[in-house]
């Protein structure tokens, strides 16, 4: 588990609302883990969690701990500070990650380290935010 | 179906920079422009029955109907169509009430003072709460700074950027081209402001891929369109200009759009969710892109109207950068005058509504930048998110 010393943001950036569809993933999260839903009838992987497949209609479903390990899929670089708690932290990276082992999901997070590319192999790691919540953000990994 | 209504009547207020619409509320406004747009029409507020509008409207019909003294309501619809998506909906969903005869005659309006209210340009701040899909969905975006459609949008164009080579000078060409159009129209916020290429690329930059000249304006205004049945339009003051082909929907999980999601297959992550109605439009009037006369293309973000430009076939895939460069979109002489009374880049942030109105001007051939003889319009509303678009002919 790889865990980040220092904050990417600053203290009041939003919190996730944490419903019974993504529990289990904030949850994984804070043990230092990315787990993705897939569905136990056809193994479909799917993000955003939802209480069904949308490939084939099941309502079971199993949460899959993958690698962490993706490539970029696309990315912004933020430089206005769209809330105040971050004039002084400017500018920010988001990226959409996709992910190695979970087919065709992608997960929106933050580059913590390096240039944003399209194709730019990178990896999870984990930051609490707070006591509750742990968000998973991505740094550049060297294949 | 084609050809189910006819638009009559079309008003627009002032159009403000945001907070700059002091003399009176969101909502009076909502309730002056209607009411001029009945009158532009040659009907009377009597013969409202039906109003349609979207994007969860502040200024809900039942207040209208009772304020303004409308006697019977037989039709009151708020699309489902996400946020700005929602503008062509809202009078493709007032043509069907039409169609069928629920309604005779559906007032479509839009009033949206940011001033008043809440800039779009700003965050959707403060922790997620709830346990609505959407809460669950913001909670994958929020924290970690995908704000609002700034960034959204951004995502998209970059991804767009990255397969067909298209450049930020290229997403300059949209901006100028259609600020050049607003020069021209006194009624557009930035009609006295001319903008040049050099002024896109020195602009601060807001959301890389975009600079503050790519985003869209954060403006007070409202709009307002009338339709009744073909057949009772012929009588009315105005040529009537006919609903040919409406359509509303988004392509498979796209969820609420890219504003928050990221999610959807990837052969439709460099197109605007747009294809799908484009064809369908297209087949329900019985005409091609090539008829087109002039085109009303939402235009948050100069990126997302070249995903526009693709989609509707306007140019093919991956080449609208090249398209928009060439001057294809400018009045008179690019191929498809587009956004000709400036846009939400230039003119004023209606939520698209303001585009459905050039549109109507552009085939009464009242429009200031009046395409010669135009007689087939696209309009398209809010690209990215589940969206609509019509096909208007006179």
């Amino acid at each position: 588990m790889s865990v980040m010393r220092r904050p990417y943001f600053p203290p009041g950036m939003p919190l996730p609302a944490i419903t019974d569809d993504t529990r289990p993933f904030w949850d994984a999260c804070r043990r230092g883990e990315l787990v993705i839903q897939r569905c136990t009838g056809c193994h479909t992987f799917r993000h955003l969690p939802a209480p069904v497949c949308w490939q084939c209609r099941s309502f079971a479903h199993e949460w899959i701990r993958v690698s962490g390990r993706g490539t970029i899929f696309t990315h912004a670089t933020v430089h206005r500070a769209f809330l105040p708690e971050l004039a002084a932290h400017v500018p920010y990276t988001v990226v959409v990650v996709a992910l190695d082992d979970a087919p065709g999901v992608r997960l929106v997070s933050n580059l913590v380290d390096g240039e944003p590319a399209i194709g730019l192999p990178v990896e999870v790691v984990f930051e609490e935010v707070s006591p509750e919540v742990t968000v998973p953000r991505f740094r550049v990994r060297i294949p | 179906m084609k050809d189910t209504a006819a638009i009559v009547g079309i008003a627009e207020s002032e159009y403000t920079k945001w907070g700059k619409l002091a003399r009176c509320t969101e909502y009076q406004l909502a309730l002056e422009t209607i009411l001029r747009a009945v009158d532009d029409a040659g009907l009377t507020i009597d013969d409202v029955d039906g109003f349609a509008s979207f994007s969860n409207d502040r200024n809900e019909f039942c207040f209208v109907a009772t304020d303004l003294g409308v006697p019977v309501v037989r039709y009151a619809g708020m699309t489902w169509v996400v946020g700005g998506g929602g503008a062509c909906a809202a009078i493709g969903d007032a043509a069907m009430a039409i169609a069928t005869g629920t309604a005779r005659c559906v007032v479509v309006y839009r009033s949206i003072a940011m001033g008043q209210f809440r800039r779009f340009g700003r965050a959707l701040a403060g922790d997620v709460v709830g346990v609505r899909p959407q809460d669950a969905a913001l909670g994958f975006a929020l924290p970690f700074g995908l704000f609002n459609a700034t960034v959204g949008m951004a995502l998209l164009v970059r991804r767009h950027m990255y397969r067909y080579g298209t450049t930020t000078e290229q997403l300059g060409h949209v901006a100028v081209t259609f600020r050049r159009h607003a020069n021209r129209n006194s009624a557009a916020v930035m009609h006295d402001r001319p903008m040049t290429l050099a002024d896109h690329a020195a602009a601060p930059r807001i959301v890389e891929p975009f600079g503050l000249l790519d985003c869209c304006l954060e403006t007070d205004g409202a709009c307002a369109l009338v339709l009744v049945s073909p057949e009772r339009a012929r009588d009315l003051r105005h040529r009537p200009v006919y609903v040919a082909a409406a359509a509303q929907g988004t392509g498979p999980r796209y969820g609420c759009g890219a504003w928050a999601m990221h999610y959807m297959p990837e052969e439709d992550y460099t197109g605007g969710n747009t294809q799908t109605l484009a064809k369908s439009l297209y087949q329900t009037a019985g005409v091609e892109p090539r008829d087109l006369d002039c085109a009303q293309l939402y235009d948050h973000y100069t990126g997302m109207v070249l995903l526009q430009l693709e989609d509707f076939g306007i140019c093919p895939r991956g080449e609208s950068g090249p398209f928009a460069a060439a001057g294809e979109l400018a009045w008179p002489d690019g191929a498809l005058p587009t956004n000709t009374a400036g846009g939400s880049l230039s003119e004023a942030y209606i939520h698209g509504l303001n585009h459905a109105v050039e549109a109507v001007k552009q085939l009464r051939g009242v429009a200031v930048s009046q395409v010669p003889d135009a007689e087939l319009a696209l309009v398209a509303s809010g690209s990215g998110i589940p969206t609509s678009a019509l096909l208007l002919r006179r």
